[in-house]
């Protein structure tokens, strides 16, 4: 239902009506139809196995970086699958509407999946999947414990789910934005959006920026003062100093997100003037500001990808990165230079030649760190004895997809070249090839190189493989094709075309949607069968891939403690280098362990945080207030509680350990099965 | 985790475990990560600082700093705030002495003073509007509004957490954690000076010269 006047507002149900439920749109109401079957039966089975108790004791109110590092990926590859199903809507409407036809689309439909597609793939998949993955590996590749306030990360995990739901709900309940991912007003001012849309948009961002920003500090700080001794910033792995970097930008950019989504609320709730087009407002103000954040969040998805590459490449190449020293440099460069580069979204706007030229300039200076990057993973596969393994595939194929991400970039960074390209399809297709490629691609190297450590079995290689080349090669059969409808000309988001010629180009990427989606069933095949054959698969060494860095010195799945001791680190790759001198196992001598309490304050807190979002959208003000007032007040009640912490008996970890020596001389055992 | 647990290195050999283990007891990261959390709020100013830089002299034929603002108002509002920072570093130092009773009264007069200036900011915005001179007036009052009131908001947030830490103190008496949480709270209010000088320079002063 497209709401072009204002709906009066009750003051029990604020605007939320009968009419908000989309019964009259058959696309919605089977979608709806499924989802809930889909729901109940997940919520019976649940029921049924009686798995309630231990979800909330083990996973919810859990405060261990693992398991919330698992939770933030499930998340990811959940809400994949729905920005997956957006994307291949607007394929096949694409596909089909041409010559008179209008699709199957209307546009008030098709115009929130694309503003939904983007949304959830950046900020549902891609951030949960890197946070979860710096959740997860960090403290375990810097030799602590936990991470420095294990609270705050259950509650950031929980903020970012619930930004989630907000989105989710909109499907169902009233609609969302349609205004394109980043919600440009004066389109998404109160004149031109007046419904729900736009305000599920920014309360589903806001609630899930909270959580973001929170996470970061949190690592930031992890990473600073957590360090096993010996590890200075020099030692520490790759990947954290991409993640050290990753959130450095989270903490310094993340805030402004917050501060011009709350500027572009007021002037919606309030009737402000920020980017109104009268009164003075400025909507310029809000493409600056936005991407100001905007473009520093694609080197936060890119960074930790770029250290999963690392560790994977030096991995299976069986020695030691190539120009570690000049890696951290190129990830330090990339940091400072991500925030000289914003204008390069919208070099039309008119800044002139002087401008343009300097955001230009600083565009393309940042792909010379990036290329330092792709020379040291070649050099390290120089003479490496190379294991052809899943992980090491996606990294090969990241290399080859990504540079030409990269170069297609570096055309867009020329301005005269961009007034031609500007919101064309050739940016589309760039952004998908640097995303998809790089982010994407390194997630299915990060799942495929640290599952057999998180859940102690590999996954299945054939599953893997068929998945790898699906979405391989249904990348470039996708995205080749919009590269080339772009240099036609073709401008982004159209809903239907005028010119037959264009309609096989679109056939082609709907082709190649079909494959990623086989890539992408072919994926959850793969886990599903590892997880099924897991006694076949089981990993018993900790350390399957011969590897280099601390996470592999420990069980798979390492024990809550993660370290019975804390290792003492003296080189770069620190579990490499114990190997090499024959580092022996301690035995005996443990002793209880220091480690946070769970607590359900953070489900609690962000619980409310998204019924208060949920009340603001929909103008239930009293839900609002009431809320707040919960929020605040669960809050104060939970500062009430000093005790946080416990200790894990010595003879707990004494058995803990003892069973993975048994573990271990088992398979050293002579006659044990290999 | 006693040094003599964790199995000895011989003579010369290289050691893979330190040998005592290090302790990274509740809240030893805090100030660091409190810092960092500050370093973000700042950023949260700064955009509204931007933000009034670039819309502050739209007035769209509506009222200018020379018709609204009243420095003298705006001079005794800064005082308190200022008073109220020195007596947080009273009430500090008494902390640090171990006095609890010293420490609270303090404490209560800083947030006595923090209301002062509550109050003063809210009289000075209910006459703002009064006078048609509200947010909604012109983009340079969106952004007066939006900026001074962000301050407000985190005087407010000051207050309650105030208050609460004052019943903390008074019923835990000053515990380890308890100090700790007033150093944040501590961070917290002298940064908000910081801002406050920002805006009473950028917004009223400057405003008036224009």
């Amino acid at each position: 239902m497209a709401v072009t006047t204002p709906v009066p507002v009750s003051p029990i149900f604020g605007r939320l009506t009968l009419e908000a439920l989309p019964i009259h749109e058959p696309i919605l109401v089977v979608t709806f139809a499924v989802v809930a079957l889909g729901a109940a039966a997940l919520l019976g089975a649940l029921t049924y196995f009686r798995l309630w108790g231990y979800l909330w004791r083990e996973w919810f109110t859990s405060v261990d970086h693992k398991k919330i590092g698992i939770m933030y990926m499930v998340l990811g590859i959940v809400m994949l699958l729905r920005g997956f199903a957006d994307a291949v809507m607007m394929r096949l409407q694409q596909a089909i509407a041409f010559g008179g036809s209008e699709g199957y689309l209307p546009a008030h439909h098709y115009d929130q999946i694309f503003t939904a597609h983007g949304v959830i793939m950046i900020f549902f998949v891609a951030m949960p999947v890197v946070t979860g993955l710096m959740n997860y590996l960090v403290p375990l590749q810097i030799g602590a414990r936990d991470v420095s306030f294990p609270f705050l990360n259950n509650f950031s995990f929980w903020m970012t789910t619930g930004g989630a739901v907000i989105v989710m709900a909109s499907l169902f309940v009233g609609e969302f934005a349609q205004t394109g991912w980043l919600a440009f007003p004066p389109l998404s001012g109160l004149d031109a959006s007046p419904y729900v849309g736009v305000d599920y948009y920014i309360w589903g961002l806001q609630v899930a920026g909270v959580g973001t920003t929170l996470s970061g500090i949190n690592l930031l700080v992890t990473i600073i003062k957590m360090r096993a001794p010996g590890m200075s910033l020099m030692k520490m792995p790759v990947f954290t100093w991409t993640a050290l970097c990753t959130n450095v930008l989270i903490v310094a950019s993340f805030p402004v997100l917050t501060a011009v989504l709350v500027l572009l609320s007021l002037d919606r709730y309030v009737g402000m003037n920020f980017f109104t087009n009268d009164f003075g407002g400025n909507a310029m103000m809000y493409v600056n500001l936005i991407w100001i954040w905007g473009h520093p969040e694609v080197y936060i998805l890119i960074l930790p990808m770029f250290g999963v590459f690392s560790e994977v490449v030096s991995t299976f190449s069986g020695k030691r990165l190539f120009g570690y020293t000049s890696m951290v440099y190129a990830t330090v460069c990339i940091t400072i230079l991500s925030y000289l580069v914003w204008l390069h979204h919208f070099f039309t706007m008119g800044s002139g030649a002087s401008v343009n030229s300097f955001f230009g300039i600083t565009t393309m200076i940042i792909s010379i760190p990036t290329g330092a990057k792709i020379f040291n993973w070649l050099f390290t596969m120089y003479r490496g004895r190379i294991h052809f393994e899943l992980p090491m595939m996606w990294t090969v194929a990241f290399m080859l997809t990504f540079v030409i991400g990269g170069m297609t970039g570096v055309l867009l960074a020329v301005p005269p070249a961009d007034f031609v390209l500007h919101n064309s399809l050739f940016l589309v297709a760039h952004f998908h090839n640097v995303i998809i490629g790089g982010v994407l691609f390194g997630m299915f190297a990060a799942i495929n190189y640290w599952w057999p450590k998180a859940f102690g079995f590999k996954l299945n290689h054939s599953w893997g493989l068929v998945s790898f080349w699906c979405w391989v090669v249904g990348f470039w059969v996708a995205f080749a094709p919009v590269y080339i409808l772009g240099l036609m000309g073709v401008t982004r988001r159209m809903r239907v075309f005028d010119d037959p010629d264009l309609q096989i180009w679109f056939i082609i990427a709907g082709f190649g949607a079909a494959l990623i989606a086989t890539g992408i069933a072919t994926f959850l095949i793969q886990i599903g069968v590892s997880i099924w054959k897991r006694k076949e698969y089981a990993e018993t060494t900790g350390d399957p891939w011969n590897g280099r860095t601390l996470e592999w010195a420990t069980s798979s799945p390492p024990p809550a403690y993660n370290f019975a001791f804390t290792p003492l680190v003296h080189a770069t790759d620190a579990w490499a280098d114990m190997k090499a001198r024959n580092y022996q196992r301690p035995l005996k001598g443990f002793a209880a362990i220091h480690m946070p309490s769970s607590t359900g304050a953070g489900v609690i807190l962000a619980g409310l945080s998204t019924v208060i979002a949920l009340a603001l959208i929909w103008y239930i003000w009293w839900l609002a207030i009431v809320g707040f007032v919960g929020l605040i007040g669960y809050a104060i009640f939970h500062t009430f509680d000093y005790h946080r912490d416990y200790h894990i008996p010595a003879d707990v970890v004494t058995r803990t350990e003892d069973a993975r020596t048994a573990q271990i001389s088992a398979r050293l055992a002579p006659g044990a099965a290999e | 985790m006693s040094a003599a647990s964790t199995p000895a290195a011989a003579a010369g050999e290289v050691r893979f475990h330190p040998e005592t283990e290090p302790h990274h007891p509740e809240g030893s990261s805090t100030m660091l990560g409190f810092w960092i959390y500050l370093m973000s709020d700042c950023l949260i100013f700064a955009i509204l600082f931007a933000s009034f830089g670039v819309l502050g002299g739209n007035y769209a034929a509506g009222p200018g700093p020379k018709d609204l603002f009243e420095l003298e108002l705006v001079a005794v509002n800064t005082a308190m705030l200022l008073l109220s920072s020195i007596t947080y570093g009273f009430a500090m130092l008494e902390m640090v002495k171990g006095r609890k009773t010293t420490t609270l009264v303090w404490l209560g007069v800083t947030g006595l003073f923090g209301l002062a200036f509550l109050c003063i900011e809210i009289y000075e915005f209910q006459h703002l509007i009064h006078i048609g001179a509200g947010p909604q007036r012109s983009a340079f009052l969106s952004a007066f509004f939006t900026l001074v009131g962000t301050h407000g908001l985190h005087v407010t947030f000051g207050l309650v957490w105030l208050v609460t830490l004052m019943v903390q103190v008074h019923r835990f008496g000053l515990i380890e954690a308890n100090q700790r949480r007033l150093m944040c709270l501590s961070l917290f209010w002298h940064f908000l000076d910081v801002i406050w000088i920002g805006v009473f320079t950028f917004v009223y002063l400057l405003g008036m010269l224009q």
